[in-house]
């Protein structure tokens, strides 16, 4: 058990709804979310297919360890064609609506075809409906949310959702569930935008059933101890949450700042966790009201923040003036150091904008710190910013281009076309900080070698969370290396990459692997589930799963050549701290990296790796 | 000599009197250490699990040893992650 072993198959073409037996055969070797559901994508749509096609699918997948009593079980992914990246997406996401779904009966939801007008998608426990949804059509997420719940008189409803975003096209829209929790990256609110998809509302009183109770409770029991006595996730996650890391990042000259022309952000100090919680002198209260726990979570590492009324992004505003999601800190960098405001609450007032008409701020910040540098070179004036004066800095316009963004107007339809498109747009393709189409998140791979080898080798574009190296680079977890050096990184991406791959398909949160190993997580998942779960199978799994998601970007197209990094980090020396003169090592890193992939020089899975590994 | 302490997260606490934006400026002896600062401010050891020094991480067994040089920036963490 741990799976409920039914699928949920939506075609929207044809406004049906059946169920039918999840694979178990694939069950065992891919576990669940986004292993099990990767295995679906692959069987059935073709690598090559336009993401925002009707031939394209979407797979709402929970893990075995969604909705049961292990602390973080509460996560569901959307695996798909990624509308930004035209490579395999996979978005993660915490929240309630994972555990509601997979308390409704379902491992999985695939969603295939496009719907002739906008329609939602209603889940009560056994019961699935494809619904008319004109009447949500252009409303926010939160306003959607608020209306299905209304509407069925359910106010313990989950709502997944798109907002304006996905409906207008922004390429990196995301899918937004319980208000502020997303499927944040690659643009999977752009495809469910693309099939007239508005909203997923679940409803779930089923409970989840578990292989052997005693055992598996006794393991999730071990594993909250270990997460309770861990100062990372007992205490300095709960106080301070992700944020934390904008001092750590800035000071360790990494921190990537004004669309990577610069490492360190000197108003990092003003944008971070310990700025958060500094009252403010106009009304004596603190960003920060408390943290917030996601489903089942033991850990609690959410921010819930307060915007200061008075601040001229709200101060005619009322809507904003209550507590909202955020700001986590690869939200504060983008909106932020990437863009060079400093600002605390005109990015917490960008990033309510994102969680409300639901786009990645990730992409967002950095596409506007792109379009700033080819502003300030004169690429980019008034004439195409409508009048926007997108300097560097400017609070202002950051807050009116995420006003226009999410809702898919004026300048925004350009910013809306992510960093890879705007540049080339312009005839600067080097100025956009991507790989794969992807933009990086917050760390720099000058200043942490490591980190840059994982961006140019993540299957889906730059990603920090495919493979975490800054735990060990700068955290030491669970040892430390030399963020400078890059010798013996590819080993280290590559363990990194592989046992993340074995948690994004368990169920559970990647922030458990701050405290647990998979000694840790394997007996939770043998409880839960039949088969005989070890760490050293998951870590099998995770690298088998990896290797899939790669034969699916070789085969929609992607090369080695894609494996790369943008001229600037690869040429252009960090000018301060640190890592002053270096740039990053990647062309030493990435041949060591595909030899310890088993993959040829050309990086591609050897006919030895694919038998070892059984794909 | 003076060098410059940084003090983020649950060690903010431990900033004396006088400091801003999580820093303060110490009048030091030459050949003071990261660890006679960790002494001479209070902090718990279990919380300084991360000690930069001009940005780079100083080994645990570097801490007693290495003397601070003039105008050097201290930073400690304890023990913290993110994503």
């Amino acid at each position: 058990m741990g799976w409920t072993r039914k699928v949920l198959r939506v075609n929207l073409s044809k406004g049906t709804c059946a169920s039918e037996p999840l694979n178990m055969e694939w069950a065992q070797k891919y576990l669940g979310q986004r292993g099990l559901a990767s295995r679906y994508l692959v069987e059935e749509v073709n690598p090559k297919v336009d993401p925002l096609s009707p031939d394209n699918k979407m797979f709402f997948a929970t893990g075995p360890l969604t909705g049961t009593a292990a602390s973080t079980g509460g996560r569901y992914s959307v695996i798909t064609k990624g509308a930004l990246t035209n490579a395999i997406a996979c978005s993660n996401s915490g929240g309630y609506f994972g555990a509601e779904l997979k308390m409704a009966g379902w491992d999985m939801v695939i969603v295939e075809g496009k719907a002739k007008k906008p329609v939602y998608l209603l889940i009560q426990d056994d019961k699935a409906e494809v619904r008319p949804a004109d009447h949500l059509w252009g409303k926010s997420v939160w306003e959607t949310d608020a209306l299905l719940k209304s509407e069925h008189h359910e106010p313990q409803m989950r709502i997944s959702a798109i907002g304006r975003a996905g409906e207008s096209g922004v390429m990196y829209a995301c899918i937004v569930n319980d208000l502020h929790r997303a499927a944040g990256r690659s643009g999977v609110g752009a495809v469910m935008g693309s099939k007239n998809l508005k909203a997923l509302a679940v409803r779930g009183t089923q409970g989840v059933k578990v292989h052997d109770f005693p055992k598996f409770m006794q393991a999730v029991t071990a594993g909250k101890k270990v997460l309770a006595a861990n100062a990372v996730t007992g205490q300095g996650l709960p106080a301070y949450g992700t944020q934390v890391l904008m001092n750590v990042i800035n000071e360790t000259g990494a921190l990537p700042t004004r669309n990577h022309r610069d490492v360190q952000f000197e108003g990092a100090g003003r944008i971070s966790a310990e700025a958060m919680r500094e009252k403010r002198v106009t009304d004596g209260k603190a960003n920060l009201v408390r943290n917030q726990a996601c489903f089942g979570c033991t850990i609690a590492c959410g921010r819930i923040s307060q915007i200061d009324k008075t601040h001229f992004t709200v101060a005619n505003n009322p809507k904003y003036w209550g507590a909202q999601g955020g700001l986590e800190y690869e939200a504060a960098w983008a909106l932020g150091a990437a863009t060079g405001v400093a600002d605390l609450e005109a990015l917490t007032y960008a990033n309510y904008l994102c969680n409300e008409q639901g786009m990645d701020p990730i992409t967002f910040g950095t596409t506007v710190g792109a379009a700033m540098e080819l502003f300030e070179m004169g690429v980019l004036t008034t004439k195409e910013t409508g009048g926007v004066e997108l300097k560097f800095g400017s609070a202002e316009a950051l807050t009116k281009l995420a006003e226009v963004t999410g809702m898919g107007e004026g300048f925004g339809k350009e910013i809306g076309l992510g960093s890879k498109r705007l540049t080339e747009k312009y005839g600067h393709p080097e100025l956009s900080m991507s790989v794969k189409g992807q933009e990086f998140p917050a760390y720099d791979g000058r200043g942490i070698q490591g980190i840059g080898l994982a961006y140019a080798t993540s299957n889906r574009g730059a990603c920090h969370l495919r493979g975490y190296t800054i735990a060990s680079e700068i955290l030491g977890i669970p040892e430390k290396t030399d963020p400078l050096v890059s010798a013996g990184k590819a080993g280290l991406v590559k363990a990194f990459q592989d046992a993340t791959a074995a948690v994004d398909s368990s169920g559970l949160c990647v922030f458990t692997t701050f405290a647990w190993t998979l000694d840790d997580i394997a007996p939770q998942i043998d409880g839960a589930c039949e088969g005989g779960w070890t760490a050293a199978r998951l870590l099998e799994m995770g690298e088998r799963i990896w290797n899939m998601e790669r034969r699916f970007n070789l085969d929609a197209g992607f090369t080695a050549k894609d494996d790369t990094l943008p001229k600037r980090l690869l040429k252009e020396a960090a000018k301060t701290g640190p890592a002053k003169g270096k740039v990053n090592d990647l062309g030493k890193m990435l041949p060591e990296y595909y030899k310890l992939r088993g993959w040829s020089p050309e990086g591609v899975p050897t006919n030895e790796t694919v038998t070892r590994l059984a794909l | 000599m003076k060098v410059k302490v940084k003090l983020f997260a649950l060690l903010e606490d431990y900033l004396p009197v006088g400091a801003r934006n999580n820093e303060v400026e110490m009048e030091v002896v030459a050949g003071t250490t990261a660890a006679a600062i960790v002494k001479r401010l209070n902090l718990p050891a279990e919380l300084c699990h991360l000690v930069l020094l001009n940005g780079n991480y100083l080994e645990p067994g570097e801490r007693g040893s290495r003397p601070l040089a003039a105008d050097d920036v201290l930073a400690i963490w304890p023990p913290i992650a993110g994503g």
